[in-house]
């Protein structure tokens, strides 16, 4: 049954652009009910900021069902905050005790900008995927969909990884602010399955080294896996990692051959 | 040299033949651009959602210049990702007796004999293909043991044709059409443009010249010019404040094509799905959707006695009431979306709603635990449980879910004719943005299988037919006056909208027109309604054009400014459903108006009057829009009284 929460502090990021000096501003909120969710008590916040004549907090967000991956927000201290498993638009008020102090940062690190207040730029990602993140199937040209069967639990493992949604909660939990778990996500999804064979080492060659040109290196602390919302192992940088391996010889045996 | 567009005819442009055979004819007559040629082309597309990347990605490919648009950060936050339930394809792989005729045949059906013959079969025959090339790139569609692909079966449909997976169907197409795209990005043949927003259409000699969009990280606006431009940019749920689009989802891109000469087709035509959690509180900003997939095993169910407050764990058997069951004994649970959305209307209305706010009715799982066991439920629909409990702070295991309807998709769109072009020459509307295919009811698992039609197998085909006749001529760029006329005219629009100084918000004014547009243009709409809706609507608009309060100036990154240049195209989208619906003097699918029903409550159409697309042209005044008419005729199937009873 629903209840009411009372007198909350809460302790926002505040930066005008990329290179202007942050703050924390606090603002309380006296009283919200425990169905809200997170965001829906910033949503609250921003609508009596804007009508008090204040500029409303930027955070990003789109569609609250933890899929799309737009959300963010470091809360206290953890991304997405304290619920497992849970992207930040999904987290709702009940995981909080009246009186609470909550800390809200944006993602930190290096690869991804602060645009502003808690808004920061993910295309880093994108790049990592334009390099090598698909199998190349022009449209049109595809033979019957059963033609190949694939085995249920490859099937499966592939799309236990493909259920990333580019969210960069891994990258701001790291210490060292690594993308391999993003980065091994689609390369499992697409080296596991027979489809991704042909570009499987020239895949893994690209998007590594595009994921080293940007974010930090891993050590395997595995705070990525802790904090992904959608629970991807960290298995995926065991097998991108084997498989960039490979990939160094390989293609530079086909490079002598040329 | 003229600015304006000839008047608007509704010539949907369909192929000669027996039904079967027209897109095999308009394919081999229509006008193709060679290879060599097709660099030369430019092509806009707005929206990067399944038919927009699709679209996009594929022109590229073929080698036309693509230059692709989305207000998101990246690509791959189109709402299409949110899609959970599946794909429809007439595979017949379960050799259930499914073919291209039964998809389009119950898609007509499902549509109430609204929609247009041609392209509905169209659709259905390429629908087989989308599953082929979205499994080519990798997506993980479930599978059985032996490495074959799976179906499971969905509302309105007596056969398996849905693929899907997991809960994450659109999640996993989405991507697959985003990694098509990033692909052609990385290799430099389409161009992105990403947190940049279409903010107007710019029509020169008659024919779509290009667009003016705001850059939304500068305040920016700018202008680009094409020898086309395709609107992949959803629909219109979110007029109703609550639905379940994302956030962001608006009218806007549409809105601005239809006041610059796109005719609007038969807007009032909105779903409203059936499972959705119920709203918890007034200051919610979304619901969420329970996937239909759940009607599969759970039942619906509300107490037969009105205000009944025991736990649902009281109430016996026999003080239940089972509304589909008993109401629709041949589909029962898995009755199409606008049937089970009335019945837990009426449910409500008449006091059984259950829940703190008494808004919502059960679907139950208690007999499918018992039948299948927990460990099968919760392989089947875990993801959807743990995501009920996480928003309702209740177990779905223990305790029935509560769900009620809420505005989910929008069949409306601006019109267009068989090649997907609107009634503005060169400016084409694909997936969820135009009104072609879904008639005034969408099936379940049929929005992707569209969005996918219309990117991958129908626009690049259609849009050569078109562009062949500019090869080698000149087309203006955005040098010409009118660019430059139109984007002052977006920036004295932002700017009078920063600048009112008001007291109320974006969301105040979004949240008090969704209240209006619920009430009175929802699930059942009456003449008196509709009437009251169109005096109330534009009385609240005037109140926005004074009281709109907007903090943080014209330049630079400003959702609150975003946010209201949306809210101000929904008031005027939400006058024109309002119109429309007060205009279809009948009920049909999801456009329930209550003077036409029958005797035991459902819908009843007027063939005789209606059978016609309402094709709405812009006249200046959002009050006073002209109606255009194209008739539906059907040679292939006869209008029949739908029934899932």
């Amino acid at each position: 049954m629903s209840g009411t929460l009372k007198n909350l502090t809460l302790k926002i990021w505040r930066q005008s652009g990329p290179n202007d000096a942050g703050r924390f501003d606090t603002h309380v909120i006296d009283e919200i009910t425990d169905e809200a969710s997170f965001l829906e008590m910033l949503d609250i916040l921003n609508e009596r900021l804007v009508e008090s004549g204040e500029d409303a907090v930027v955070f990003d967000h789109d569609c609250r069902e933890g899929i799309c991956g737009t959300c963010s927000l470091m809360i206290n201290g953890q991304a997405h905050g304290p619920e497992r498993a849970t992207a930040t638009c999904q987290l709702h008020m009940r995981k909080f005790s009246s009186g609470d102090t909550i800390v809200i940062e944006p993602w930190r690190a290096s690869a991804f900008p602060i645009v502003r207040d808690l808004m920061v730029d993910r295309s880093a990602f994108d790049r990592i995927v334009e390099s090598g993140g698909f199998i190349t199937a022009a449209t049109g040209g595809a033979p019957d969909a059963n033609l190949t069967p694939i085995p249920k639990p490859v099937s499966d493992a592939a799309m236990d990884a493909a259920q990333c949604i580019g969210c960069g909660a891994c990258v701001a939990a790291c210490p060292n602010g690594a993308a391999n778990l993003f980065t091994g996500a689609k390369v499992t999804h697409l080296n596991l399955l027979p489809q991704g064979q042909a570009e499987r080492y020239q895949r893994v060659e690209n998007m590594v080294e595009t994921m080293d040109d940007r974010f930090g290196s891993c050590t395997n602390h595995g705070e990525c896996e802790a904090a992904c919302p959608k629970e991807i192992s960290i298995d995926v940088i065991a097998l991108m990692n084997a498989d960039y391996r490979k990939a160094k010889t390989i293609n530079r045996k086909s490079l002598s051959r040329v | 040299m003229s600015m304006t567009l000839d008047r608007p005819t509704l010539d949907s442009k369909t192929p000669e033949g027996p039904l079967a055979d027209k897109w095999d004819n308009f394919k081999a007559n229509e006008k193709l651009v060679n290879p060599a040629n097709k660099r030369k082309f430019k092509v806009i597309v707005v929206g990067t959602g399944l038919a927009g990347a699709s679209a996009a990605a594929t022109l590229a490919e073929l080698g036309y210049q693509v230059d692709a648009f989305t207000f998101h950060d990246s690509p791959r936050r189109a709402h299409s990702i949110a899609a959970q339930g599946g794909i429809n394809a007439a595979k017949n792989y379960r050799g259930d007796g499914d073919s291209v005729h039964r998809l389009f045949y119950d898609t007509i059906k499902g549509g109430d004999f609204r929609s247009r013959e041609s392209n509905v079969h169209r659709l259905a025959q390429v629908s087989v293909n989308i599953i082929d090339q979205m499994v080519a790139q990798g997506v993980p569609f479930a599978r059985e043991y032996g490495g074959m692909l799976d179906n499971r079966s969905f509302g309105g449909a007596q056969v398996s044709r849905t693929f899907y997976a997991r809960g994450q169907t659109g999640q996993q197409l989405l991507l697959g059409a985003y990694q098509q795209l990033a692909r052609q990005i990385g290799i430099g043949n389409v161009r992105l443009f990403n947190r940049t927003e279409l903010v107007d259409v710019v029509n020169i000699d008659g024919r779509c010249a290009g667009i003016v969009v705001r850059d939304l990280m500068t305040g920016e606006v700018s202008s680009h010019s094409a020898h086309a431009v395709v609107l992949a940019t959803g629909g219109y749920g979110n007029v109703f404040f609550l639905s379940t689009n994302a956030m962001a989802c608006n009218v806007t891109a549409a809105w601005r094509a239809h006041r610059r000469g796109a005719l609007f087709a038969n807007p009032c035509y909105t779903q409203i799905h059936p499972t959705c959690i119920p709203q918890s509180d007034d200051f919610q900003s979304k619901l969420t959707l329970m996937s239909e997939s759940l009607r599969n095993d759970g039942r619906v169910w509300v107490p037969k006695m009105a205000g009944d407050t025991r736990s649902p764990q009281d109430i016996p058997e026999s003080d239940r009431d089972y509304y589909l069951e008993r109401l629709y004994p041949s589909f029962g649970n898995l009755a199409p979306r606008d049937i089970s959305s009335r019945a837990a209307k009426r449910a409500i209305d008449s006091g059984q709603g259950v829940g703190p706010k008494q808004n919502g009715v059960y679907l139950d799982f208690a007999d499918a635990i018992g039948r299948l066991g927990r460990n099968v439920v919760a392989e089947r629909y875990g993801n959807l449980f743990d995501m009920y409990e996480r928003i309702t702070g209740e177990n779905p295991y223990d305790t029935p879910m509560r769900i009620y309807p809420a505005s989910h998709y929008t069949m409306g769109g601006l019109w267009v004719d068989y090649e997907l072009m609107t009634t503005i020459p060169g400016l084409y509307a694909a997936g969820e943005a135009n009104f072609s295919d879904h008639g005034a009811n969408r099936l379940g698992a049929s929005a992707l299988m569209q969005g996918l039609a219309d990117g991958y197998f129908v626009l690049p085909y259609t849009i050569s037919n078109y562009l062949s006749q500019w090869l080698n001529k000149s087309i203006p760029d955005t040098s010409h006056p009118e660019f430059a006329r139109v984007e002052a005219e977006a920036r004295d629009r932002y700017h009078r909208l920063a600048s009112i100084g008001g007291t109320r918000s974006p969301d105040y004014f979004h949240r008090e027109l969704g209240k209006i547009i619920w009430d009175y243009c929802g699930m059942e709409r009456t003449e008196a309604g509709l009437d009251k809706a169109l005096s109330e609507i534009p009385a609240l608009y005037e109140e926005f054009s004074k009281d709109l309060r907007v903090t943080g100036g014209e330049d630079g990154l400003n959702q609150t400014l975003e946010k209201a240049g949306r809210v101000e195209d929904f008031f005027e989208l939400g006058m024109l459903m309002c119109r429309d619906a007060l205009e279809r003097e009948e009920s049909c699918g999801g456009h329930f108006r209550a003077e036409h029903q029958t005797d035991d409550g459902e819908a009843l159409r007027d063939d005789e009057n209606f059978a016609h697309v309402s094709a709405w042209e812009w006249t200046g005044d959002a009050t006073q829009p002209t109606l255009h008419k194209e008739p539906l005729a059907y040679e292939e199937v006869g209008f029949q009284t739908r029934s899932y009873k």
